[in-house]
């Protein structure tokens, strides 16, 4: 009865005497307990702080909508001139050369200024260059995810991130010196031979340079995040929906297809979609292949020109403000085609992921 | 009609694991075989090693026979084809979100390139009767997604789905382990319907239901089977002790 009380007391002692202890080493460098507290009040409830960190984190922000307004406000004045001048003209009129009949469209020197071929040769070559890249991609993505041996599995898919590290003037480089001949001595009269009746390839340029050129350069340069992206998405699909398509009898293509794509396909989209952003407004190695002529032709083999190309191209030589400013619109007007086209895309995104189920087939 | 399914000397490897050893068993035909175990003693394997999805992962490897009907499944075919005869329902319900309820169940038959429409809707809407699905989706089967139905309902929209392309036989991997206790009643009503026309093997944690369902049941234990035989022997007087320890919930 009576030793367990004491029991119960001693571990507390021994404690506090272990404390004391302690503080007794340290009592030159520590403070008393009274003095932590005046510490810690004389510290204030640091009010202000909290509020001027708040306004900081708000101004960053705020620097996002700032720096898009300013872009924006930017092009804008700066185009107002040509804007002014021709008004919505700039993007569909065509000149015509009044000794040979001959559309023109762009002749800074007698003041003919329409945007019409810059838009033309950004989209065309954008496009194709998905028409390229896409399959592809997808094609990487499909082998690295699904039937790559684990050896070559690393290997592959880092080299294939690291084709988006290379600066696009190199791009640009290789294709000046290995692409575009390549596609002269070669592929181009293979194509005017096999394809040249539907028109699409005509042989009247014998350059090499081209939307074609420009195409393939971009279709590599894009290949890496559509690619990446999409393997990204392919492996977040869960393995039981694999087993459920190759439980059905399905063969290894099959079950890709309506296992692994099908459910993927809203990332691939989102991929895709990054890759146009991307070809959109690639200028380098663009404004180094594409020919760099103001001219719109059926041929794909035919030179043409940029939204991008031509504002790199022409900007440091623009002296004329009229010039200048029609420079100026084109870029603001390639500014607002990629936010448009970035938003199509999420329309497009957004449809697809409502939840509606696939129509039959 | 289903055919029964011969297995003699099984044995499958998961990596270094050895996770099935010398299985030799008769499943008959038209009936529902039961199989229990604890977690981890082979009876996934097992049914895997039915439908050859077993080796669907890299590292596993498969030695013995398996004779579904008159067919050597691992010398006379291709899992593909083995697999159109072998339907398998999954423990987690795993119907195709992206396509709607009809799709989902012509998804067999659409894969192997039937194109008959009629004959389509005839078979859809005989397999999601089948598996008493039909009164509660038969108004949104082309509008709802597959994902968009209750657990129960999921699952059995992925027995649907396997009974479309008429199976021999039908695998269920702890088809109910997933789900509620209504839904499960729903399934083991429905797994007492079908046995009559296919060759079912569950595999079950709960006794309880390899009780209700089947005909035949198996004991796995470390990847041996320790004994098979009628559903009633085992639960009332099993032959041997492990099999007795198990069911009077002594271990597992």
């Amino acid at each position: 009865m009576i030793q367990v009380p004491e029991t119960r007391i001693s571990p507390p002692q021994q404690r506090h005497e272990l404390q004391s202890a302690a503080a007794l080493q340290t009592a030159s460098a520590s403070l008393k307990a009274s003095e932590i507290r005046k510490f810690l009040l004389q510290r204030g409830n640091s009010a202000l702080a909290d509020r001027w960190f708040h306004v900081l984190m708000l101004l960053c922000a705020l620097s996002i909508f700032g720096i898009v307004l300013l872009i924006a406000g930017e092009l804008a004045i700066g185009s107002s001139l040509s804007w002014g001048q021709f008004g919505f003209d700039f993007f569909f009129k065509t000149y015509f050369d009044p000794y040979t009949h001959l559309p023109v469209y762009w002749d800074p020197v007698n003041g003919h200024f329409s945007a019409l071929p810059f838009v033309y040769g950004t989209l065309v070559s954008s496009f194709l260059s998905l028409l390229i890249a896409v399959p592809l991609a997808i094609g990487v993505a499909v082998f690295l995810t699904e039937m790559c041996p684990g050896v070559l599995r690393g290997p592959l898919a880092f080299l294939t991130e690291l084709l988006a590290a290379i600066p696009s003037i190199i791009y640009g480089l290789w294709a000046v010196f290995v692409l575009v001949p390549l596609l002269r001595e070669y592929v181009n009269p293979l194509l005017t031979g096999s394809l040249g009746w539907t028109g699409l390839f005509s042989d009247d340029n014998p350059t090499g340079l081209g939307f074609v050129a420009a195409a393939v350069i971009l279709a590599i340069m894009i290949l890496p995040i559509i690619s990446s992206l999409t393997r990204e998405v392919m492996i977040a699909v869960p393995h039981s929906q694999r087993e459920a398509v190759l439980a059905l009898g399905a063969t290894r293509w099959e079950m890709i297809r309506m296992g692994v794509l099908r459910n993927a396909r809203i990332g691939i989209v989102g991929s895709v979609i990054l890759g146009l952003g991307r070809a959109l407004g690639e200028t380098m190695a663009v404004t180094m292949v594409i020919g760099n002529t103001p001219e719109i032709h059926r041929s794909l083999l035919a030179n043409g020109a940029s939204m991008a190309s031509v504002i790199a191209n022409e900007y440091a030589e623009a002296t004329s403000n009229l010039h200048r400013s029609a420079l100026t619109e084109i870029g603001l007007a390639l500014f607002v085609v990629t936010i448009l086209v970035n938003a199509v895309a999420r329309l497009l995104v957004w449809a697809v992921t409502r939840g509606a189920p696939a129509r039959s087939r | 009609m289903g055919v029964g399914i011969e297995v003699i000397n099984l044995n499958a490897w998961y990596g270094a694991n050895h996770t099935l050893q010398d299985i030799n068993l008769n499943i008959p035909a038209n009936h529902a075989t039961a199989l229990i175990g604890p977690s981890g003693c082979g009876k996934s394997t097992f049914v895997r090693c039915l439908n050859r999805m077993h080796e669907t992962n890299p590292i596993a490897r498969v030695t013995g026979t398996v004779r579904i009907g008159d067919l050597d499944i691992y010398e006379d075919a291709k899992p593909v084809e083995i697999r159109r005869r072998v339907g398998m329902v999954f423990q987690r319900p795993n119907p195709f979100p992206t396509m709607s309820i009809y799709d989902n169940v012509a998804s067999g038959l659409k894969l192997n390139g039937f194109r008959n429409r009629h004959a389509l809707d005839e078979i859809v809407e005989r397999s999601l009767k089948d598996s008493a699905l039909w009164d509660e989706v038969k108004d949104d089967l082309k509008k709802k997604s597959g994902a968009s139905l209750s657990g129960g309902q999921q699952q059995r929209l992925c027995i649907a789905r396997a009974l479309a392309v008429d199976p021999e036989v039908l695998l269920m991997d702890e088809p109910a382990s997933a789900l509620d206790p209504v839904s499960t009643s729903k399934i083991e009503d429905l797994i007492f319907q079908l046995k009559s026309q296919y060759t079912i093997v569950i595999v079950t944690h709960n006794m309880q239901q390899a009780a209700r369902v089947a005909e035949k049941t198996g004991f796995f234990l470390n990847g041996r089977m320790v004994e098979f035989d009628s559903t009633h022997k085992i639960f009332t007087n099993p032959s041997d002790k492990r099999t007795e320890d198990y069911i009077t919930g002594r271990f597992g």
